[in-house]
């Protein structure tokens, strides 16, 4: 069945219809308040539509977006598993809820306790000595451990000049290593996927301020030599920054602060299963060792006698990089999912992720390519290689996906494995669903050398069928105006 | 509890499927020194009920939602529309990733795509993106982004910026080449002219201005981004409270250059100060150096029209190093509540919200100055919020009407250690005429 289309709200608008009344104005009017400052007469092109054609409106938008609740969602390096209901319910508690961030620390001692507690949950999970809540994404987190890292340096002397990366890298890093100041120099990945000693040996030099090291890396590969890549940077002085994103593969099994590292974020809308919500918000804490813990932004939050106090008197801090504290409430749903879950529950997620993906990588590895043979934790990453001399690409099979009810994989990096497509499974999914993902894979490996078209023109299901991004992009139309409609 | 899915004979089939005995070989590329010995020391797992009581406690351990609050200050209490919470709770938006996959995300980037169409209409540009973390960093980024294109050493802020967001844009710009010069505020409470156009050269790259300031002054941006174009610099304006926009000329139209801000107002609780929205639109010529994610408009092979993230060569996941910006997931959710906010009152619907805020607040300081020993301490025209200047220190105050269950404001001594005695309050349109008289006659009880 061939989906309506859902008009743009601005195009069902009707003059002097109304979704919402306010109650009466209760005081006195008094005119003129606004003299010689320019006002307008009303918003062009704003809408008017009824209470029920917003609800119709977005209900049925929703009904074109795939979402966790309705399927498998292999996105690698996303970390796409189940949010629990339960911890949306503890977030809507109106306390929580309706407390202004600049309200006396007495009257929100229940906020403060949450955040503390989160620290301290979170220094116990990775080892760390101490943790900020306050980066409000992944990137944002990285940016502040850099920014720690580089004040650090600074103090002893001299800030440094380059950040090293490894190739295989998420293309965050080297943007917030540039927000930072630094320049960033590439280091090659072995053929084993893992970070390449003797090419970081060459590299490292006193220029060097940081390793930023993904692990297990965005191939799924544990960095086994972890310990001597941190004693590598550390011998000339540097920092090594472990960006946290694949977390859901140790969580009680490894910690990172027996790694030696000096800076982990993590992100909670990953590995403590706070929703993506469509891209955001999500929330990126950031734990660092001693040396770098005066350097963390302000507030930080300190107990002192049985009550909670916002401290901002940190000469030495970062500053701040938002506002107030955080997306508390993003917060509170992580210290919730991992309250719920205790010792045991927190070792089965990896444990569950790692034997999830292991189990698809060994029913795919016949059919799809796989560059690397090195053993993966809680993803793994194919390629469209046996594929391509049909001229099938990695883009072909994730829309063919899209027919098969599966939400495609991970295809924009790692950039050293060419036509990626990176499976994250997660702990959430069951056998079955797993399977459903399998079989269809299978199909589509078949359908690739026997009727590679179907493949190239998918999806076919879909609300839309394959959209034309580069038309897109070279004719941008970024916003809906009357002009626009006459085109 | 436990979320996972595997019954044991899964587990079995799927180990042997592998090749393995048990899960702790699929471990074995973790050295054994870098393996955990002992459990996690985490409080043992609690169930659904057990979880309810233990927030229930700490949620009681707050009392800020008890009182009659007049704290504004860059987080505002609003009016939420049912449906709002209603559509926001939908798995199909709470639970999907970004829409890098259009064909599976269409209503997610129909919704960006609307939002976008709604920023412009309300800012008067053209260009706007998909949301940023907050106001704070929004206007962070706008700095940096008007540093890339110009390059030049200085950066020009008005004082009256929301203290917070002063401090998010040092704590961006402290490792790149360009320093922050204060621009003084008059005793209007608007940003000094006369200051401004002493401390223009052409060794700016932007200045930057709150409207309404967060003295809660309306300031002359027709005027300041004049002088910003006499010399070659970019004029960005900063909102905090874009409830004001329902009924103030758009900066854009006044020539702005860059606008940015914080969505909180539409349709998100005070939460603590986040999850937030921030928001960022600008002139389209300065579309190269823009950040943040964009929705753009197309067609599917049939010609039917669709949506999908576009210009994403400015993005890190392309241009590394090189992007406009390291921002990757923002706060998608945070603009769907504001689309259906916005979308629910409509035209006349803001600008009444703008009418109620705007009549309130004035009705509040028309009682408050008739008292003794209260002044407002700026006389230029303001939109919800305003500054008080005590013959009493204002801690005093405070504590009275707290012990008689109101929040009198900001105490603005501590940021701005020039305005003794002087507090910031707001008054929205939740505040019912009982509540200000009630305020006013307590302020009269205190001052006799």
């Amino acid at each position: 069945m061939t989906a309506l289309r859902e008009p743009l709200i601005f195009e069902v608008s009707g003059e002097g219809k109304r979704g919402f009344l306010l109650p009466k104005l209760d005081v006195p009017v008094k005119e003129d308040v606004l003299k010689n400052i320019p006002l307008r007469e009303e918003i062009r092109g704003f809408p008017e539509v009824s209470e029920v054609e917003v609800v119709r409106h977005f209900t049925r938008l929703s009904q074109t977006n795939y979402c966790i609740d309705l399927g498998f969602y292999p996105l690698g390096s996303c970390t796409m598993k189940y949010n629990p209901k339960i911890n949306e319910k503890i977030a809507l508690t109106k306390e929580l809820l309706l407390s202004h961030p600049y309200s006396s620390e007495e009257l929100v001692q229940g906020n403060l306790e949450i955040l503390k507690n989160t620290e301290e949950l979170l220094k116990n999970i990775t080892g760390m000595d101490a943790f900020t809540l306050q980066p409000s994404a992944g990137a944002q987190g990285e940016l502040v451990g850099m920014m720690l890292i580089r004040s650090c340096l600074e103090e002893r002397g001299d800030p440094r000049k380059i950040v090293l990366i490894p190739d295989s890298a998420h293309g965050t890093n080297p943007s917030s290593a540039h927000i930072c100041g630094y320049r960033v120099q590439e280091i090659k990945s072995n053929e084993r996927g893992t970070v390449d000693l003797a090419d970081l040996e060459k590299n490292m030099s006193e220029d060097v301020a940081a390793l930023m090291v993904t692990n297990p890396n965005t191939l799924g590969v544990f960095e086994s030599d972890i310990k001597k890549i941190s004693a590598i940077v550390h011998a000339k002085g540097g920092f090594v920054y472990m960006d946290g994103a694949n977390m859901n593969a140790l969580i009680g099994k490894s910690k990172p602060g027996d790694m030696d590292v000096d800076v982990i974020h993590l992100n909670l809308h990953k590995t403590f299963s706070t929703p993506h919500g469509g891209g955001g918000p999500g929330a990126g804490p950031v734990g660092v060792e001693k040396e770098l813990e005066p350097f963390l932004p302000v507030p930080i939050i300190q107990k002192v006698k049985g009550h909670y106090r916002l401290v901002i008197d940190r000469p030495k801090s970062i500053g701040r990089v938002r506002s107030f504290y955080g997306n508390f409430l993003v917060i509170v749903k992580a210290l919730a999912y991992i309250l719920s879950l205790g010792p045991e529950g927190l070792r089965e997620i990896s444990e569950t992720a790692v034997l999830n993906s292991n189990y698809i990588r060994k029913s795919l590895e016949v059919e799809f390519h796989l560059k690397y043979k090195s053993p993966t934790l809680h993803e793994c990453v194919f390629s469209d290689k046996h594929q391509r001399s049909y001229g099938v690409q990695n883009i072909d099979i994730a829309k063919r996906l899209i027919d098969y009810g599966v939400h495609p994989p991970t295809m924009s990096f790692p950039l050293i494995v060419p036509g990626a497509l990176m499976v994250e499974p997660t702990e959430t999914e069951s056998k079955r669903d797993l399977d459903t993902f399998i079989d269809a894979m299978k199909q589509i490996a078949r359908e690739a050398k026997e009727n590679p078209d179907i493949l190239k023109s998918a999806p076919h299901n879909a609300y839309v069928k394959r959209l034309d991004e580069t038309a897109a992009a070279r004719n941008p139309i970024l916003r809906w105006s009357r002009e626009n409609r006459k085109e | 509890m436990s979320y996972i899915s595997l019954s044991k004979k899964d587990r079995k089939e799927m180990l042997a499927k592998i090749g393995v005995s048990s899960v702790d070989d699929l471990f074995r590329s973790i050295p054994e020194n870098l393996t955990m010995k002992d459990a996690l020391e985490v409080p043992h797992a609690m169930t659904e009920p057990e979880l309810n009581q233990h927030f229930m406690a700490l949620a009681q351990r707050n009392s800020y939602h008890t009182f009659l609050s007049f704290l504004g200050a860059g987080a505002y209490s609003h009016m939420i529309p049912a449906v709002v919470d209603y559509l926001s709770s939908r798995g199909e938006f709470i639970s999907p990733y970004t829409p890098y996959q259009p064909e599976v995300s269409q209503g997610t980037l129909q919704i960006i795509y609307e939002f976008q169409t709604l920023i412009c209409q309300l800012t008067g540009v053209d260009i706007a993106n998909a949301s940023l973390y907050d106001g704070a960093s929004g206007a962070a980024e706008a700095v940096l982004m008007a540093h890339r294109i110009k390059a030049k050493p200085k950066v020009l802020v008005a004082k009256t910026l929301h203290p917070q967001y002063r401090e998010a844009i040092e704590t961006y710009s402290k490792n790149l080449e360009f320093s922050v010069v204060d621009i003084a505020y008059s005793q209007t409470g608007e940003t000094d002219l006369e200051d401004l156009k002493k401390k223009l050269d052409e060794e700016i790259s932007a200045i930057v201005v709150q409207s309404p300031n967060f003295f809660g002054v309306i300031e002359k941006i027709r005027e300041i981004s004049g002088l910003a174009h006499d010399h070659q610099t970019l004029s960005i304006v900063v909102i905090t409270e874009p409830v004001s926009l329902g009924i103030l000329e758009s900066p854009g139209e006044l020539s702005a250059d860059i606008i940015t801000g914080e969505g909180q107002s539409f349709g998100l609780p005070l939460s603590f100060g986040g999850p937030f929205l921030g928001f960022m639109a600008c002139k389209r010529e300065l579309i190269r150096q823009f950040p943040g994610r964009i929705a753009g408009e197309t067609r599917d092979v049939d010609g039917k029209r669709g949506f999908v993230l576009t210009l994403s060569t400015r993005e890190q996941h392309i241009r590394r190093e090189r992007a406009t910006s390291n921002i990757c997931t923002n706060q998608a959710w945070c603009a769907l509540r504001a689309t259906i906010f916005l979308e629910t009152l409509g035209k006349k619907g803001l600008k009444e919200l703008a009418w109620q805020n705007l009549q309130k607040a004035h009705y509040t300081v028309d009682r408050i100055t008739k008292l003794k020993g209260v002044r407002r301490k700026f006389d230029g025209a303001f939109f919800n919020e305003f500054v008080l200047e005590f013959e009493k220190p204002w801690e005093d105050i405070n504590k009275f009407l707290k012990d008689k269950g109101i929040i009198g404001g900001f105490p603005l001594e501590k940021v701005f250690p020039e305005l003794v005695n002087c507090a910031l309050l707001c008054v929205t349109e939740l505040h019912k005429r009982e509540d200000i008289d009630k305020l006013v006659m307590l302020l009269k009880e205190d001052s006799r």
